[in-house]
């Protein structure tokens, strides 16, 4: 299981500015190891995040985000204790889900 | 008495019900392999449903001049427009050039921020494709003093 997301979502006026920083490998698929066999690709591909439940926001990647991505959105009309929850998925199907609360 | 032809006949109807009714959500959803896999820009936005590339001052790109380091480079896009569909991030001389899909909906703001890699000096675009199939771009050239795609 990979390493929890660090979330930090702070609200100004009715926007919610969300950072996240994910923890992960996000290998490109274009990289050799030391003898010479290409690195298969391993990287997040979806991105979504859910405001009290509801999702707002959805993002599609490929390989070129970099390594431990950073993520930054603004969500409309949320409060502070409000949950931020983020969800990605790898294409290896292993998923990690984290929850914030706005503040 | 049912014979087993029929039991087999109802086990697929019932089957392929299921698989069709759990499987369409999905694919509405589905990664869009093949915009990723895409080589050029072009190819990529073909993949992506979007028209021909038109350059807007509405879309806005933020990236630096020069990339130290070409593992993290990091880019903002925004529009100001109404009606768009999704935001794109795309390095032009990268192996594949689509790096990020971003879905604009009603209840997050146009405007996203994440890091890429990049493996040689490029220009990297923004474009918005609005809900009409409209391709909108903004461009700049960022200079990579180390590239950040291979070994």
């Amino acid at each position: 299981m990979a390493d929890p997301m660090r979330i930090r979502a702070q609200a100004a006026g009715d926007k919610t500015t969300v950072r996240v920083l994910m923890s992960h490998e996000m290998e490109s698929g274009q990289r050799k190891d030391a003898s010479g066999n290409l690195v298969p690709a391993w990287h997040i591909q979806d991105v979504t995040a859910s405001l009290n439940g509801k999702q707002v926001f959805s993002a599609e990647w490929g390989p070129a985000v970099s390594k431990n991505p950073f993520l930054q959105f603004v969500v409309k009309g949320a409060k502070a204790g409000d949950k931020i929850s983020i969800t990605w998925k790898d294409n290896k199907g292993e998923t990690r889900t984290d929850e914030a609360t706005v503040s | 008495m049912q014979t087993r032809r029929q039991t087999l006949t109802h086990t697929a109807a019932l089957a392929s019900l299921l698989l069709g009714a759990g499987l369409l959500p999905l694919q509405a959803r589905a990664f869009n392999k093949a915009a990723f896999d895409a080589k050029g820009l072009q190819d990529a936005m073909k993949a992506l449903g979007g028209g021909a590339l038109t350059e807007s001052k509405d879309v806005m790109l933020t990236a630096p001049d020069i990339a130290e380091n070409g593992a993290v480079v990091p880019l903002a896009v925004s529009t100001t427009l109404a009606g768009v569909k999704h935001l794109v991030l795309l390095v032009e001389k990268n192996p594949s050039a689509l790096v990020a899909v971003f879905n604009v909906t009603d209840s997050v703001e146009a405007n996203f921020a994440t890091r890429t890699k990049m493996g040689q000096t490029s220009d990297v675009y923004a474009v918005a494709i609005t809900n009409d199939g409209k391709a909108l771009y903004a461009k700049k050239e960022v200079k990579v003093t180390l590239g950040g795609c291979g070994g």
